[in-house]
């Protein structure tokens, strides 16, 4: 694409995007866009952010050749990048750091943020921790339970966890309680959305704070391999690990970008959440984007054996580039993705996240269309410790 | 002009209009409208049914319980239609629709104003409507319903006189921020936002809604405001198992504040 520039002054993606909330935020919303506007060409603020970045975080994370990968296919040149390595364990925490500081700058003296596998709660309580904010972060009861360790994490950095029982019990449901406790604290209360997802400005601003990973790629990459890749490929959720990667990659035609969804257990059941692959185009928390939803409009439980991507929704912006054919996307089963956080751990001793898992599993089914020639970046978003629970119970291992 | 029409003789008899919030397939299809009936039978002077969705954002506990409820009785958008008609024959006071984005663009919302309008509903109201998704979502010069717009205690000076130019029927006044529910708190800021907004409209009359629970929040707003809407507080006593004569009394209590 050329001169990429989205969104708009509306917050549209093309016809994605916009603002979809009730009355009561549109206020705030407003003060975040023009408080973010203003800052993000702000030297001190930039400053700030990258020394938090590189002391706190341990930013840039390295391109990691994967040779042992790459000889098991026999095919193109595997590089891994590794936000797993990120403080915290996955890339949330890059966009935690930029929206705490924003918080400062809005005067507010309390963050609330939701979480599916936990991640992005960890990082925001962390963020919190360091910052020293009162932190609430909403998480549905399904996924307390797969994320145990991430619970605790939470409460041992100070955050309040509180449990949402209601619908699906997942990620769509911590968000609406998220936003439900928003709409009635506004006056002092800052919400740190965790993905590229809800009304604008939240997808600009944290796919601005995630691109750093595109950045660091696309410098490592020129360096290692004096070229760009031919391919990059990244999970899909709501999507914020892959528009961080994609980002500066957009107007390189040559560049091709692959977003991997969740098909859980299968795309011919109605047990995925293959939102760009299976969906309809709708208006749910906030956005215009694409979505699983029944005949009537009402939003569909959906699975995933990954909290992070358990999700009915995605980012309006992958919506446009679907549209517009600059990504394509495609989607990886429950099981495919266990085989390979076996196969990355046995062959580079990297235990991965099972959302980046996706990512890995997609090698399967494009591989045989490259060559030794070619290079392929897998974006690893995060890492798999937090897993350990769901991993143990599907080998019919026991700790 | 149905709805304006209705709250100006109301107003013009020195009393305030009395709005009941009910969810559409709420207990369940037959009982709803033995329940819209006792509304109506215990004074309300307009109509308001939601249309259930599975994520209710602007709503609290009490009416996200209901609209799950709804759902799980297998509710469906054509339902409401049907229901439309059915409390047409029964009164002649004006329906006015809740509902989501979502379902009425996944029905077709141009579609929708259509056919809503001709069962007999006269006003709509999307809470994740604002301003700013207004034209995608209201392209039509024309409606077929009249759009309210709701004002909250967040919105500036220059918003409110926006949504009172834009706005249709009334303006939905929310008392305070946060979802529905009958459970809030009014403090001193309240009264000062509701009397702010209340000077702010001309064009149409204000409505206030979230949070009165009892006929005496009716009375402590009484000067700042057109009219009053119920949903929670009714909700809530539906849940409890109280029947429709019991209905019918506690919407007459609320009636009784509004003369």
């Amino acid at each position: 694409m050329k001169n990429y520039n989205v969104p708009d002054k509306s917050g549209k993606y093309g016809i994605y995007g916009g603002q979809f909330v009730p009355e009561t935020l549109i206020g705030a919303l407003e003060s975040l866009e023009q408080v973010y506007l203003k800052l993000k060409n702000d030297k001190n603020f930039l400053e700030k952010l990258n020394e938090l970045q590189s002391e706190y975080n341990g930013r840039p994370t390295p391109l990691t050749f994967a040779n042992r990968l790459t000889e098991y296919y026999g095919r193109a040149k595997i590089y891994l990048k590794r936000e797993d390595l990120c403080h915290t364990g996955a890339h949330k925490l890059n966009n935690a750091l930029g929206q705490i500081l924003l918080s400062k700058y809005l005067g507010k003296e309390r963050i609330i943020a939701e979480t599916g596998a936990g991640q992005h709660g960890v990082a925001t309580a962390t963020v919190c921790a360091k910052f020293g904010m009162q932190c609430v972060v909403y998480m549905g009861e399904e996924d307390i339970e797969r994320q145990k360790p991430n619970v605790f994490r939470m409460k041992l950095l100070g955050a309040e966890v509180r449990p949402v029982s209601s619908g699906s019990k997942t990620l769509k449901d911590a968000t609406n309680e998220a936003i439900r406790d928003w709409v009635t604290n506004v006056k002092n209360t800052h919400y740190i959305i965790g993905s590229v997802v809800g009304p604008h400005p939240y997808p600009m601003i944290v796919r601005d704070f995630q691109s750093i990973i595109g950045i660091e790629t696309r410098a490592q990459i020129l360096s290692k391999e004096n070229r760009l890749p031919d391919y990059i490929i990244a999970c899909v959720g709501g999507g914020s690990n892959a528009i961080g990667i994609f980002y500066p990659f957009l107007n390189d035609e040559s560049v091709k970008l692959i977003g991997v969804e969740a098909a859980g257990e299968g795309l011919d059941t109605n047990k995925h959440c293959a939102t760009l692959t299976l969906g309809t185009p709708g208006i749910f928390q906030g956005m215009y984007t694409y979505l699983i939803q029944s005949e009537e409009g009402q939003i569909s439980e959906v699975h995933s054996i990954s909290a992070g991507l358990d999700y009915p929704g995605v980012g309006p912006e992958h919506s446009y580039l679907k549209d517009k054919s600059r990504v394509e996307y495609g989607a990886v089963t429950d099981q495919e993705a266990l085989k390979a956080v076996d196969l990355l751990t046995r062959l580079e001793g990297i235990l991965p996240a099972l959302e980046s898992a996706h990512a890995i599993a997609y090698l399967e089914k494009m591989i045989e269309t490259t060559d030794k020639d070619d290079i392929i970046i897998i974006n690893l978003s995060g890492r798999g410790d937090k897993d350990l629970a769901t991993l143990i119970n599907h080998s019919g291992n026991k700790l | 002009m149905k709805i304006k029409n209705t709250i100006n003789t109301i107003i013009n008899n020195n009393k305030k209009a009395l709005a009941i919030f009910l969810t559409a397939g709420f207990p369940n299809k037959n009982k709803f409208i033995d329940y819209v009936k006792a509304t109506l039978d215990g004074g309300a002077d307009i109509l308001e049914i939601g249309i259930p969705f599975s994520d209710p954002l602007a709503d609290g506990p009490v009416i996200q319980k209901s609209s799950t409820l709804a759902l799980k009785e297998n509710f469906r958008m054509k339902d409401i239609f049907n229901y439309i008609e059915e409390i047409r024959k029964y009164s002649d006071i004006p329906p006015i629709l809740m509902g989501y984005a979502n379902p009425i663009n996944k029905y077709d919302k141009e579609k929708f104003l259509i056919d809503a309008a001709n069962c007999g509903v006269e006003g709509l109201i999307v809470p994740d409507i604002p301003l700013e998704e207004y034209d995608f979502f209201f392209p039509a010069e024309k409606h077929n319903l009249e759009i309210i717009l709701l004002t909250t205690p967040t919105s500036s000076s220059e918003r409110i006189k926006a949504i009172d130019k834009k706005s249709e029927g009334f303006v939905y006044c929310v008392s305070v921020t946060g979802t529905t529910g009958a459970d809030k708190k009014f403090d001193d800021y309240t009264m000062e936002h509701l009397r702010r907004t209340y000077s702010l409209i001309t064009k149409n009359k204000m409505m206030i809604g979230f949070g009165i629970g009892k006929p005496e929040d009716i009375r402590k707003f009484y000067d700042y405001s057109n009219g009053f809407i119920v949903g929670s507080r009714i909700i809530k006593s539906i849940l409890e198992g109280i029947e429709p004569d019991g209905i019918s009394n506690t919407v007459a209590l609320f009636k009784n504040a509004c003369n």
